[in-house]
């Protein structure tokens, strides 16, 4: 690994400003390293070297010229494949998307760049973020940089495994019920869900839209903040991103270590969670008690595992972001028809409802089909009050129980997932279990609130070292108070990125 | 229809859709721009690409409470976006943004002065807003396009009760629709540029022998004139009654399906579209990319008193207060401008009736062989009040208005400037007048000898002469005074 692509983000920027490195000379390591790892891990869906090197050339211009430079200056990030670019192209790693190139570039995406970000191109992902382990992608999985036998998490598993195994010092990646935050805790990274509003979803290819949300993955919680800092804010584009003050989280950071007090529910430290991940989030807790933080016992009974009639886990929780989730999937998706942009069936339809048929058979793949069909089926004549209006009563007393457990504490700390990253295949045969993969990220996309995957340690698997996230969750707006608190365990721990075996 | 002694009364409930006059589109920044080349006016989100979100013209919802309030309807103090889906190559989403169950505004009515001197009252269920869809294009080639312009267009929807029970009604509530739509600025409401659509329900409510059977309702769908809403009224009820007497029983709503149809404009007859079995599930929801809407009260009664007199009431007060025909009336309040002009030329001392004639008459004919209403021909409050005044005071012929007032459009002069100008103010010394009956005379022989034998083709001739000398006049001298110099010339 060479010295420029392990840098933070703002080690780069720094670098960049003050003339020690030139971008074009990040970008270039970079890109190397991508054309290095990418071939074992299959990280991208594309790479976008030519654009990538004249951008950071643009940008040593910029500084020869004189130029303030912008805070991201020179840092090579990588965008998870249903962000929107008016370059290149835009797949969700979708066969049905396979030739779209995007004629805009979306929001956040946007702001990145006018940052001073390179872009190194866009990530693989489950297809239209519909799964845990990118597992569902057209493309093919993404490997764990810890152990390529591995998944790296999904659905954002491209952006994690990217900044994981130091292809990039940011991604971004989008969070419908923990998309950044699961695979960031698969592959040891920070990855943060910003409140659902934070940041503009325009451009960002919509799955559950009341769900959507796109976040930063970083090396540490610094970069989170500083990535939050750029993306963040109004965007009169997005009539559900709230016209809301967004403060200086990276300063927030570099000021006083404010008292804390930390909820530990209950829920979600019993049934279903691996020992192993339990004795490392453990320790954790007891980095925060000995830092001096304040203990304290939560509880969000509607968001409690437990096991059902057939012994078998389930949660309100997951029943009810699957409807939702579902529900919105299934209209979402319906424009991709092959009438007006994106794959058509090769084949010759007998009319325009064949045409449909076969053209959404063709290049839609299992998980996704399965998701429209639950949807389809929720949100039909008859069934609506049962599935989709119980699943929004449901969501409204998984938010209230958020809302009485943050009387008691500033942030509620918990596993991100209840496993260590699982082996590739291992689950595709039984969605169930897989959905029970965000059984901890979900309640908190339901609810809307931010929360950020820290990681927190390692358990060893057979003799692999495999990393440990924990989640941090905080009240609406409050993504300054759950990095702050994830900034304190790096500091208490002297936590530093550790790039995995396999990635160099 | 009650030959057979039966009792044949139609049930109509009517949809109305008309395209709002916004600069832009519903959800999007694109041009709402009626025959632009197609797929021009388009962007991201009209065209529903993937990751592009809706943002909502705050205009659309001006106009449509304004409409709701001028269609009686009660404004929600909140209201919200639902997706209906169906898949439709003219939708691109495959899902149209409408509202579901919290609409606007809902509960209004409308009273319909119909011929008979009766007044009526159409109960109004709903009124909201929702996203056009696009139009699909059949080539010659047998290929369809689809031209997405008007993807996106803001569209009101009027929910009619059934409470219509005639052709006469369904047309009059339809036009009064229109014409309020028109009246308030809420839309352009041209019914060649496809502004206004009509869906009608209908069924039959038969009683024979003191029992009352009821047909199953049809919709017919799509409808962009008055004639084909009208053919198609009466072609369904004809339709209906035809089938029920064949089968009274199985044809009825308990037993037969409700059915779509659609109106075929070369047999004037509709046809079948799809029934009730095979009818969409538009699986509505709350459209998670838009927030709901709250309408702040006081804005709502700011709108409400800044509506002023709708047509009806301007109707009544021109009959009542001006002394008009219900003709003249109708004519008059076609859009609010041409009142307005009628209203201004009166409020400076102008006579109402002769004012009005001269809108309707002259006005009227200018307005149609130009394609305008008959405000925007041009002409001026006061010229239309100097105009009538002239008139009235017997300065100026009925016929010599006309030319006035089609010279003077677009002109600096006034009415009396051009009149004098072209020598068509009467004549009152005589003088001009008998040089115009002695050129008659020596020009038509035959016509004074007609005169002069007193046969039975006098009365023909001697008008003939007055016609000849008037023409000479251009008007300018009056009938009155011509007749007599007439007569002196031809006794003489």
């Amino acid at each position: 690994v060479s010295d420029l692509t392990t840098l933070t983000a703002r080690d780069i920027a720094r670098g960049v400003r003050s003339g020690a490195f030139r971008a074009e000379e990040v970008a270039e390591a970079s890109l190397e390293r991508c054309r290095v790892v990418d071939p074992r891990l299959h990280v991208f869906n594309e790479l976008q070297a030519e654009r990538a090197l004249a951008r950071a050339r643009d940008v040593d211009r910029a500084r020869s010229a004189g130029q303030l430079l912008p805070p991201l200056a020179g840092v090579p990030v990588v965008l998870k494949d249903n962000l929107c670019t008016s370059w290149g192209r835009t797949t969700c790693s979708s066969r049905i998307l396979s030739t779209f190139e995007a004629p805009y570039t979306a929001t956040a995406v946007r702001r990145l760049e006018e940052a001073g970000a390179i872009v190194l191109g866009k990530t693989n992902m489950d297809e239209f973020a519909m799964g845990s382990s990118t597992e569902s992608s057209a493309t093919g999985v993404t490997r764990n940089p810890y152990d390529p036998e591995r998944v790296a998490g999904g659905s954002s598993g491209g952006s994690a495994a990217a900044v994981a195994a130091a292809l990039a010092a940011l991604a971004l990646g989008s969070d419908t019920g923990g998309s950044v935050r699961q695979p960031a805790a698969f592959c040891g990274v920070v990855g943060l869900k910003p409140t659902y509003g934070r940041v503009s979803r325009y451009g960002l290819v919509a799955y559950g839209s009341s769900l959507d949300q796109i976040g930063p993955l970083a090396r540490d919680a610094r970069d989170a903040a500083l990535a939050l800092s750029v993306i963040a804010g109004h965007d009169p584009a997005d009539s559900t991103c709230l016209r809301r003050h967004v403060p200086d989280y990276v300063a927030l950071l570099a000021g006083e270590t404010r008292p804390l007090r930390i909820g530990l529910p209950a829920e979600f430290f019993g049934e279903g969670l691996d020992p192993g991940v339990r004795r490392v989030l453990e320790a954790a807790v007891e980095v925060y008690r000995r830092s001096g933080a304040e203990i304290a016992e939560v509880s969000l009974p509607h968001s409690s595992v437990h096991r059902d009639a057939s012994g078998a886990l389930a949660s309100y929780a997951i029943a009810c972001y699957y409807i939702v989730a579902m529900a919105e999937a299934s209209s979402n998706l319906a424009r991709y028809d092959g009438v007006h942009f994106g794959f058509r069936t090769p084949s010759s339809p007998e009319d325009i409802v064949d045409l449909y048929s076969r053209t959404r058979a063709e290049g839609f793949g299992e998980e996704v089909k399965r998701r429209i069909l639950l949807g389809t089926y929720t949100l039909s004549s008859g069934y609506y009050d049962a599935y989709y209006d119980k699943a929004l009563r449901v969501r409204r007393l998984i938010q209230e129980d958020f809302g009485r457990a943050f009387e008691r504490c500033d942030v509620i700390l918990c596993p991100t997932t209840p496993t260590p990253p699982f082996r590739i295949g291992e689950k595709t045969q039984d969605p169930l279990t897989m959905y029970l993969e965000d059984v901890y990220t979900i309640s908190v996309s339901l609810a809307g609130l931010p929360a950020v995957s820290v990681p927190c340690g390692f358990l060893d698997a057979q003799g692999t070292r495999l990393p440990v996230g924990m989640q941090l969750i905080g009240p609406l707006f409050e993504e300054g108070r759950i990095l702050e608190a994830a900034y304190r365990f790096e500091r208490e721990t002297g936590a530093r990125v550790v790039f995995p075996g396999a990635a160099t | 229809m009650s030959g057979s002694g039966d009792r044949v009364a139609p049930v109509i409930g009517l949809e109305i859709h008309a395209e709002l006059r916004t600069r832009t589109k519903l959800f999007c920044r694109c041009a709402n721009l009626f025959g632009a080349p197609p797929n021009t006016q388009v962007c991201p989100v009209c065209l529903g690409l993937p990751g592009a979100l809706p943002v909502l013209n705050a205009e659309a919802v001006r106009l449509a409470v304004l409409a709701g309030l001028a269609l009686g309807c009660e404004v929600s103090a909140s209201t919200k976006w639902d997706r209906k889906s169906y898949y439709y190559p003219d939708l691109p989403k495959n899902y149209q943004i409408s509202q579901y169950d919290l609409p606007l505004s809902r509960e209004g009515h409308m009273d319909l002065e119909l011929s008979d001197g009766t007044v009526k009252r159409i109960g109004i269920i709903r009124a909201h807003l929702e996203e056009d869809a696009g139009k699909n294009v059949h080539e010659r080639s047998g290929t369809t396009g689809v031209d997405l312009n008007r993807a996106g267009v803001p569209l009101l929807e009027v929910v009619s009760r059934p409470d219509m029970s005639s052709t006469e009604e369904v047309l009059a509530f339809s036009r009064e629709v229109r014409r309020l739509l028109k009246w308030i600025g809420a839309s352009d409401a041209n019914m060649e540029q496809g502004h206004v659509r009509f869906e009608p329900n209908i069924n039959l409510h038969v009683t024979r022998d003191g029992r009352t059977y009821r047909t199953p309702i049809t919709e017919v769908k799509n409808l962009n004139s008055f004639k084909s809403l009208e053919a198609t009224v009466v072609h369904e009820v004809e339709r209906q009654y035809a089938l029920w007497c064949r089968d009274p029983e199985g044809y009825s709503m308990e037993r037969a399906p409700r059915e779509n149809r659609g109106y075929d404009a070369v047999s004037g007859r509709t046809v079948f579209q799809r029934s009730k079995e095979e009818a969409h599930d538009y699986r509505y929801f709350p459209d998670p990319d838009l927030v709901p809407v709250n309408l702040d009260p006081a804005w709502v009664a700011f709108l409400r008193g800044g509506l002023g007199e709708f047509p009806s009431a301007r109707r009544r007060r021109y009959r009542e207060r001006y002394g008009l025909s219900d003709k003249d009336a109708a004519v008059l309040t076609q859009e609010a401008a041409t009142g307005g002009l009628l209203d201004a030329a009166v409020s400076s001392g102008a006579d109402p009736r002769r004012s009005a004639a001269l809108l309707t008459g002259v006005g009227a004919r200018l307005a149609n062989e130009r394609g305008l209403s008959i405000a925007e021909i041009g002409l001026t409050p006061r010229s239309l009040a100097e105009l009538a005044g002239l008139v009235h005071a017997g300065e100026l012929t009925a016929t010599a208005a006309n030319v006035v007032f089609a010279e003077i459009l677009g002109t600096e002069l006034s009415p009396r400037e051009l009149a004098a100008s072209r020598g068509l103010l009467v004549s009152r010394d005589g003088e001009a007048v008998a040089l115009w009956v002695r050129e008659a005379l020596e020009a038509n022989p035959k016509a004074v000898a007609d005169v002069r034998k007193h046969g039975k083709s006098e009365k023909k001739a001697f008008g003939f002469l007055v016609g000849q000398v008037m023409q000479r006049s251009r008007g300018a001298a009056s009938p009155e005074q011509v007749q007599r110099l007439l007569r002196e010339a031809l006794d003489g």
